[in-house]
């Protein structure tokens, strides 16, 4: 694309919100720019779209799009925060602690957990319709800094994405299929492995849960003052439109 | 306005640590007014083991271990109009729920009973057994969320949950004005 093309501005609406775009951006990157917060899981900044997770499933043109990876379109009508998206979304975040063992009470990362965060957002306090699967997932604690519980893995890919393109190292990868698809390390286990506790991948942003656990860090901040106690998640973003 | 006659609710621990029990007690001296709206029904607070007549509300801490748990959790949704989960425990099994899922376990329930009293290395059991009198109530083969074994009508989220949201879920249902909860009090841990 030129430089020109992508200056070209335009502008399309989010629940009836005029936003700015320019040509290449994502409908989630033009809402951040303008400070309208769409729910999201498995894109992270920084780091390449993936488009999997579907958390951030917008309506434009009545379709049902992925807002992480649909390009910005001009004059079009996107809806966001919209009674049946809020339930969608919720549907798809318990089902994710459906599908894992998530035990937030004794979880390292509550508080700071952005799928914990994204349960609070989006009201995940109605009494259960799906079965806990409760799988029988392996811990990794085989490495000096780093260990791996599983358990709470939702599958995002971006310690994958962190590891590949900003690393350059790959400790990180996919193995299997459908729900049985997990995320694998490039060897035995983590100690096997050239990760080291500096890589970007094993930085506190990017496992969005607690899977990825820096040992000797945990419950080092008090109950109140985690991140998601001071504020919803999103919020952020959505206080540059004030 | 004339008062409102007094609802009844009744509270039973399941499979719990019954610290969602001492929450309650953390509504400090909002007690008192919710004593106002109040009657205690069967409930470890009062100590009476049976209800004594129908109740507006049921207030459940705990998940389902084992088959005496799943009695009273019946005996609840018979005799209460609401039922209400109480803490993660009682949401989706909570910390006994872990024994759902012990890593590369075929039988989970059989690993942990054996882990406990029999092959933990700290353990001093004479006897080599599992217990097993027959005064013992059995258990499930895993533990079970209550929303899993009876309807539930609310609940309430939190290990604990703090006196405060469930002061205001209980004293807006009880006045009427129940519209969920606010979202700075939803806490699972
Ligand atoms: S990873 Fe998040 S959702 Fe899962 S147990 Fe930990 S805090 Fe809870
Ligand atoms: S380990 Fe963390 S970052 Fe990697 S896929 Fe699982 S949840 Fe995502
Ligand atoms: S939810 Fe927490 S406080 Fe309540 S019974 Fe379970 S472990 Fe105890
Ligand atoms: S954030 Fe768009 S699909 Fe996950």
């Amino acid at each position: 694309m030129s430089g020109t093309e992508k200056e070209t501005g335009f502008t399309f609406t989010i629940d009836g919100v005029e936003i700015k775009a320019h040509a290449g951006q994502t409908i989630m990157e033009a809402a951040d720019a303008a400070g309208v917060y769409i729910p999201r899981l498995c894109d992270h900044e920084g780091l390449r779209h993936q488009g999997s997770c579907r958390v951030c499933t917008v309506k434009a043109g009545g379709r049902s799009v992925a807002a992480c990876t649909q390009p910005a379109a001009p004059g079009q009508a996107v809806e966001n925060e919209t009674p049946h998206l809020t339930k969608m979304r919720r549907d798809l975040v318990e089902m994710l602690f459906h599908e894992g063992n998530h035990l937030c009470p004794i979880c390292e990362a509550s508080g700071n957990c952005e799928l914990q965060a994204m349960a609070y957002r989006l009201d995940m306090t109605e009494a259960t319709k799906f079965p806990y699967l409760e799988p029988c997932r392996a811990l990794d604690a085989s490495h000096p800094d780093i260990a791996l519980d599983t358990n709470r893995c939702i599958s995002c890919g971006r310690c994958i994405r962190a590891s590949q393109d900003v690393d350059g190292k790959g400790v990180f990868g996919y193995v299997g299929r459908g729900i049985h698809r997990r995320v694998a390390v490039n060897g035995e286990n983590l100690a096997d492995t050239d990760a080291q506790v500096s890589d970007h991948a094993m930085s506190s942003e990017v496992c969005p849960v607690g899977c990825i656990i820096r040992k000797r860090v945990g419950f080092a901040v008090p109950i109140g003052e985690r991140e998601f106690d001071k504020g919803l998640i999103g919020h952020e973003i959505e206080e540059k439109r004030k | 306005m004339s008062e409102l006659p007094k609802a009844r609710i009744a509270t039973a621990s399941l499979a719990g640590c019954f610290g969602c029990h001492m929450a309650i007690l953390d509504i400090d001296e909002r007690l008192i007014e919710l004593m106002k709206l109040v009657d205690v029904d069967r409930s470890p607070l009062t100590d009476k083991k049976k209800f004594t007549e129908r109740c507006d509300i049921g207030i459940i801490e705990g998940g389902c271990c084992n088959e005496e748990n799943v009695h009273v959790l019946h005996d609840f949704r018979r005799n209460c109009d609401i039922l209400i989960a109480l803490g993660q425990c009682a949401i989706m099994g909570g910390l006994p729920a872990m024994r759902n899922a012990i890593m590369h376990s075929d039988a989970p329930l059989r690993e942990c009973l054996d882990e406990a009293y029999i092959t933990g290395k700290y353990i001093r059991n004479t006897t080599h057994n599992v217990p097993n009198d027959p005064a013992l109530p059995l258990l499930l083969d895993e533990v079970y969320p209550c929303s899993q074994v009876v309807e539930i009508d609310y609940q309430i989220p939190g290990c604990a949950p703090t006196g405060d949201v469930i002061f205001d879920t209980l004293f807006k249902l009880l006045t009427g004005k129940f519209r969920g909860f606010e979202r700075e009090m939803i806490r699972f841990d």
